[in-house]
């Protein structure tokens, strides 16, 4: 016979408080991991994007270039004019933050561009063989089977060959970027058909769509407003991990020499650079992009996994 | 079970068609043939005549069908970069990328397994942690920049490892070369494999310990339980078991990947195998070896999958349907 | 007929579970108490969410993490088995205490014979041949009612239908010879005119070897039909035990009237199906003294403050209800 108090009156939270104590923004709040990666994503994003603001220098201004100051290791003053670079700097004078901070923006430009691309090209192949169903589906989803099967860096390297095939000799460099992100694009949109037609189809069958059909609303307006947003949860956690795989896909393109041209390296690019010069001791031209790229591709994987634990209703 | 491979064998042979007719638009559309023949000075006759002569003015479906017979007996045409038959080209550098891919591919498993069940087992430990947060890393790294960064911990900075090329092979047969009889090609497999196999390895160990955790939470390993059977019964004997069936399928799929993977490890480490072949083929643009290549790997894959279906076929007994028509 | 006291086979004594979440601790068991006696049939009822599976769970050990009991006593044949050692506990496991689960299509592991499973656990816990074994199995599969025994143990689970299935269960839950059998809802998954049978199979084989069984149902049909005593949960606390006829007929808690008078019968004239307004509470808002408080149309002052503990009411009746001693509610309010 235990006496128990009243519980306290409960008053109605409002809606940022609702979003802030919501499932997913407390599991962010209470995981370190997912704190501290998306502080690393975010630091990246904004040197990348402002860095013709805040670079030091611009690595491809040839008249900003002093061929003297080549080779300078990190923190240490050149022997010839004795400036100092905080990453050190390469061959011809550049100095290392400020071709990392320009890469880093190669990078993520296309690799975001990339996903972008996949995305849409995905929801809508998804939306589009889950709503018509039949024989349109089956084809279109046999078509995404067969390309799984295969690596999506080799489908990225024969969209880049026949690309490249295709455009004269002269436009070959100025489209690179572009067909770079139609390639690895186009390797990478069939999870993302897969997860919507999936919903598609479940949706399809349920009362309410098949209500607004009868009143006669569009089919592109049930498809937007009623099934993507049940299924943007995957969507998410698919995306974020298509966007470290494509900045490593890009990443290793380019430093196969098959990637973005060379008048706009990107950080695979500047690996490769880096490599040629261990034998002879300048580590730091390698090992800084080396890093940057680990350090982002690592990040946005976390951010990833941490997402997909997070809105999997089955771990708790 | 005879309808079930004469099916799988259709499909098979249908993917490889529409390959064929990939390779084959290649050929057709990318590229000049007759100019990477002849020097700029031919005369636009010459350059005709030469067309003629090489069947390249018939209808479409004639060249396609010249294409696919021309395959079936190995014949690829000539590379336009080094001037010799495709098939040779691809033929000579094949032993290498094989003995990697099969070094690599058991490195890969072997420990991926072992690993996975570890980090399934033992979830809360510390090791298990780490463990995993290594996973993550290994999937966050470009194949190439561990090629790289093993090269210079190994080869420049250690000297203990080479970084370039196979080492000295031996000539095995009339066709094959290994790196396996002597020690410096020993030593020259082992950064490549690893560079190779890391991938692969985290991919599995990943895929092992999320199947694990799925299947230990069943209701048939709760029943195990209940019925009070040792723990390395119901881990391994029950739970294991049930795991290998989904994880073999997909491992053995990666043996094709692996191939493709090599492109990049071969060209880190200057491995002399049909990668390198193949990124070369795509910087120069030289059609028939890219073509050719695009058939191989097709080829491998379908012949991977077929085998890995007939697998699971064996494997798992609900796949059996014969029987099941005597159930009560 | 001997008159000495039997001394209870699984005894649990003010059983708490807990499940530590981010709100807070949360208490799925609430000081449950309740007594199995040898050979007896117990039906364990309540709505879902109520507790009876996690209470099955509890005694037989496998609460899945971080639910933990957080304290009280489980004692088979008087000896403690709630704080023993993971082994030790895994021995008591099929050989003492055996485990029936809801669905059958999911209970068996697919890529071995029933032959396999049935010997491997028979060998685990007793010391015989794979032969004598494998006899010991076709007699149960044979016992368990699957025709052809001899030659159906090399099938595989997905050979047989779900009524099978769950007399193969049972068979694998009995072959070590348990004292007691918990049946966790396991007749819920099977098609209607398959569940009586797998019940009364249950209850032979289980009356044939000595063996108690704790069945876990929500359906109260199946409770008249077969159990000895009935024991109803709500909301993680016992509202009632007795004798099956007898709470039947005269519920004592207004909770256990109103579930009784919920259930359609052939026999009985009724207009309209007695309802309980509103709706068993969340774990996490249980309301203070009584559970059922705000549901009860019998509820006075003592209820809304102070929560009723089992009280003893002759006849092997237990009731957790001021109702029954409105006298000594009185003196706990005014203390």
């Amino acid at each position: 016979m235990t006496p128990d108090s009243q519980p306290p009156a409960a008053k109605a939270p409002g809606r940022l408080y609702r979003a802030w104590d919501s499932d997913l923004a407390y599991k962010f709040r209470t995981s370190p991991v997912a704190i501290v990666a998306t502080i690393v994503v975010l630091v990246v994003v904004v040197c990348a994007v402002f860095a013709p603001l805040i670079a030091p220098m611009n690595p491809y201004n040839p008249a900003a270039l002093n061929l003297m100051n080549g080779f300078t290791p990190p923190m240490e003053p050149n022997a010839f004019t004795g400036e100092v670079f905080l990453l050190g700097t390469d061959g011809q004078g550049r100095d290392m933050l400020s071709t990392i901070m320009y890469g880093t923006r190669t990078s993520l430009f296309v690799g975001a561009m990339a996903v972008l691309f996949a995305m849409v090209l995905g929801i809508s192949i998804g939306l589009f063989a889950g709503w018509q169903g039949g024989w349109v589906d089956s084809a279109l989803m046999r078509v995404a089977d067969v390309q799984l099967a295969f690596p999506a860096i080799l489908i990225a390297l024969l969209v880049f060959g026949i690309a490249r095939g295709f455009l004269p000799d002269n436009l070959r460099d100025q489209l690179a970027i572009w067909v770079l992100i139609v390639a690895i694009g186009l390797s990478d949109w069939v999870q993302f058909a897969r997860v919507v037609r999936g919903a598609s189809m479940v949706e399809k069958n349920k009362e309410y769509v098949q209500a607004a059909r009868v009143i006669g609303a569009h089919p592109l307006k049930i498809m937007f407003r009623h099934i993507l947003p049940n299924v943007m949860g995957p969507v998410l956690v698919i995306a974020t991990i298509s966007l470290a795989l494509a900045i490593i896909a890009e990443a290793t393109l380019s430093f196969l020499g098959v990637g973005v041209p060379p008048t706009q390296p990107s950080l695979g690019t500047l690996i490769r650079v880096g490599q040629g010069f261990l034998i002879s001791g300048e580590w730091w031209i390698l090992l800084f992009p080396a890093v940057t790229l680990l350090a982002l591709a690592l990040s946005v994987n976390l951010l990833g996994d941490w997402l997909r634990d997070a809105l999997n209703p089955r771990l708790r | 079970m005879i309808a079930f491979i004469i099916r799988r064998l259709l499909q098979s042979i249908i993917v490889m068609i529409a390959v064929a007719a990939v390779s084959f638009a290649l050929f057709c559309f990318v590229g000049d043939p007759i100019s990477s023949m002849v020097g700029q000075e031919a005369s636009i006759a010459d350059r005709q005549a030469l067309r003629d002569s090489l069947g390249l003015n018939d209808p479409i479906p004639v060249q396609f069908g010249r294409f696919i017979g021309n395959a079936l007996q190995g014949e690829f045409g000539i590379s336009y970069r080094l001037q010799m038959p495709v098939t040779e080209l691809i033929l000579q550098r094949l032993p290498a990328t094989l003995e990697l891919a099969l070094v690599s591919g058991t490195l890969a498993f072997i420990s991926g397994l072992g690993l996975g069940v570890y980090t399934a087992l033992r979830r809360r430990g510390v090791l298990s942690n780490i463990i995993m947060t290594g996973s993550l890393i290994g999937v966050s790294l470009p194949t190439f920049l561990i090629g790289v960064l093993l090269i210079w911990v190994f080869a420049v900075e250690l000297r203990w490892l080479p970084s370039n090329g196979r080492g000295q092979v031996v000539a095995l047969g009339n066709w094959w070369t290994t790196g396996f009889l002597t020690p410096s090609g020993r030593l020259a497999l082992i950064l490549p494999a690893i560079t190779l196999g890391l991938y692969q390895m985290t991919l599995i160990m990943r895929l092992v310990r999320a199947e694990l955790l799925e299947v230990l939470r069943s209701d048939y390993i709760k029943f195990a339980r209940a019925r009070g059977l040792p723990a390395r019964a119901v881990n391994f004997g029950h739970a294991l078991k049930n795991t290998l069936v989904p994880v073999i399928t997909i491992t053995g799929l990666q043996l094709g990947s692996i191939i493709a993977f090599a492109i990049i490890t071969e060209t880190v480490f200057n491995w002399p195998g049909v990668g390198a072949l193949f990124i070369s083929s795509v910087r120069f643009v030289d059609v028939p070896v890219m073509s050719a290549y695009l058939m191989m790997i097709a080829l491998i894959f379908v012949v991977i999958n077929l085998i890995v279906d007939l697998l699971y076929y064996a494997v798992d007994p609900r796949l059996r349907i014969d029987r099941a028509a005597q159930s009560h | 007929m001997t008159d000495a006291v039997t001394e209870p086979l699984l005894s649990v004594r003010d059983l708490v579970v807990e499940f530590p979440t981010r709100r807070g601790v949360l208490r799925a068991l609430d000081r449950v108490s309740f007594d199995i006696m040898p050979g007896e049939v117990l039906g364990m009822v309540g709505e879902s969410g109520a507790g009876k599976s996690i209470t099955g769970a509890s005694i037989i050990g496998l609460i899945e993490p971080p639910g933990r009991i957080a304290g009280g006593e489980i004692r088979l044949k008087g000896e403690r088995i709630d704080n023993l050692r993971p082994e030790a506990m895994r021995r008591v496991r099929g050989r003492r205490i055996g485990m029936v689960f809801q669905d059958p299509l999911t209970s068996l592991n697919p890529l071995y014979t029933v032959a396999q499973q049935l010997i491997e656990t028979i060998r685990t816990h007793m010391d015989v041949s794979e032969a004598e074994a494998r006899k010991r199995a076709v007699a149960l599969l044979d016992r368990v009612g699957i025709p052809a025994a001899a030659r159906r143990i090399d099938d595989y689970p997905h050979h047989f239908s779900g009524g099978m299935r769950q007399r193969v269960v049972i068979a694998l839950a009995l072959c070590a010879e348990p004292e007691l059998v918990i049946a966790d809802e396991p007749t819920t998954a099977l098609d209607v005119s398959v569940q009586a049978q797998i019940i009364e199979v249950l209850k032979d084989i289980c009356a044939e070897r000595g063996a108690a069984v704790m069945l876990i149902t929500h359906d109260m049909g199946v409770i008249a039909e077969t159990a000895d005593r009935v024991a109803v949960l709500y909301a993680g606390r016992m509202a009632e035990t007795g004798p099956v006829r007898e709470v039947i007929t005269e519920a004592l808690h207004p909770y256990t009237a109103g579930l009784m008078g919920s259930i359609p019968t052939l026999t009985q004239e009724t207009d309209r199906l007695v309802q309980i307004p509103g709706s068993m509470p969340r774990l996490d808002a249980i309301p203070p003294g009584c559970a059922f408080n705000p549901r009860c149309e019998h509820a006075f002052a003592p209820c809304r403050e102070i929560r009723p503990d089992l009280m003893p009411q002759g006849g092997g009746r237990e009731v957790a209800c001021w109702l029954y001693d409105p006298a000594k509610a009185g003196e706990l309010r005014d203390a």
